[in-house]
């Protein structure tokens, strides 16, 4: 990669996703690849999480934002479906940021360990109140130890 | 737009798609409980997402979905059918026989382009594939606790089997062994009875379509029919 195109990946890697401020669009693994084209366009190639993800429009508005600001005029936000999305193109800073705040990780055995007081659902149950939540990607967790309702990645 | 058999097999998916989302939104602000309400928006826009990734892969994805009438729709007749007994009823039952009859069918065929040569339907299939695994097990846990409830949520989840249960086989054609093999034993598992095989409505693949699919579309295409291109 030359260091344009690295600059451009890391641009573009580094801008907030949309709904969950506190990840970026990088760590989430949303970002697949940045280009410079020869008539000295730039490509940025990203996939959605889920298909109807209403955030999508919104990235690709602030991927060219985030690059007309670093003085990159014309830019392409492309979209690829393969391979799939999955949560385990999240990265560890990415985890990491969405634990920080009271956003849980699906858990090897699907459920989650409840982000506020650790607690890991035995002997006290952490319940699912259901398998959606605020964004498609999470569903909602009561723990039961600590009484806190909190939304977990859903294991994709 | 694109007549090979692939590209007919995908019309007839987005439109499957396209008009169950705009079924299911009728339930926003409408569901039992604010979770339910959440899930089922969620699920109607995973439907709509699998919709334009469809619909956009055989031609204009607002150009297909706005401006065709009703005889060119190419859905299956369940997607189009009212969620409960009548025009204008809503009935949480009925909808959860209607959804786990429709995502089963769904996850099938989404595995199969997932599985097949065309490179695009195959990412399209691999990417809906995991969001009807979701609604499918949405639908099965419904299905357990109605099922299995009171009386009454016994009786509104059969009766939505039994009225929604002659649709299935155009829903699913050349997929009906593996869709049983799916469905059955979560009927069993809720003390459901598995409605006899009888009538057998179809068309909808042709084209021809129930009164219910009109109504539907005029609220769908009103807006943009009313102002050609509106974008908000």
């Amino acid at each position: 990669m030359t260091t344009t195109q690295a600059e451009i990946a890391e641009i573009a890697g580094a801008v907030p996703d949309p709904e969950l401020r506190v990840v970026t669009i990088g760590e989430l693994g949303i970002v697949r690849g940045a280009e410079t084209a020869e008539d000295g366009r730039v490509v940025v190639t990203i996939t959605p999480t889920y298909s109807g993800c209403p955030a999508m429009d919104a990235i690709r508005d602030d991927i060219r934002a985030a690059l007309r600001g670093a003085g990159y005029a014309d830019v392409e936000v492309k979209t690829v479906l393969s391979p799939a999305w999955s949560t385990d193109m999240i990265t560890e800073s990415g985890w990491a940021a969405l634990e920080r705040t009271g956003i849980a990780a699906p858990g090897p055995s699907g459920t989650p360990t409840c982000p506020r007081c650790g607690h890991q659902g035995r002997p006290t149950p952490v319940l699912q109140i259901s398998r959606y939540a605020s964004t498609p990607c999470q569903s909602l967790w009561s723990c039961r130890s600590c009484l806190e309702p909190f939304n977990a990645i859903k294991k994709l | 737009m694109s007549e090979t058999a692939t590209g007919v097999e995908l019309l007839g998916l987005g439109d499957d798609a396209l008009i169950a989302a705009q079924r299911l939104a009728e339930w926003v602000s409408r569901a039992p409980t604010l979770e339910e309400d959440v899930a089922l928006a969620n699920i109607a826009l995973d439907q709509l997402g699998a919709a334009r990734m469809l619909l956009a892969a055989v031609g204009d994805e607002d150009e297909l979905a706005y401006r065709r009438d009703d005889h060119r729709f190419r859905n299956c007749l369940l997607a189009e059918l009212p969620l409960g007994p009548g025009r204008g009823d809503l009935d949480f039952g009925w909808t959860m026989s209607w959804l786990l009859m429709l995502s089963a069918a769904q996850l099938l065929r989404y595995t199969d382009l997932a599985a097949g040569s065309d490179e695009q339907a195959a990412a399209i299939g691999a990417k809906a594939v995991k969001e009807s695994t979701y609604h499918l097990d949405h639908a099965s846990q419904w299905m357990l606790r109605l099922g299995g409830g009171t009386e009454e949520s016994h009786r509104r989840v059969q009766q939505g089997l039994d009225g929604l249960w002659p649709y299935g086989h155009e829903l699913t054609e050349g997929i009906r062994d593996r869709w049983l093999a799916i469905v059955e034993p979560v009927l069993a598992e809720a003390g459901l009875t598995r409605p006899a095989d009888r009538w057998r409505p179809d068309g909808g693949r042709a084209g021809r379509h129930t009164e219910h699919l009109s109504y539907l579309l005029a609220e769908m295409q009103s807006l943009h029919r009313a102002h050609p291109g509106a974008q908000w």
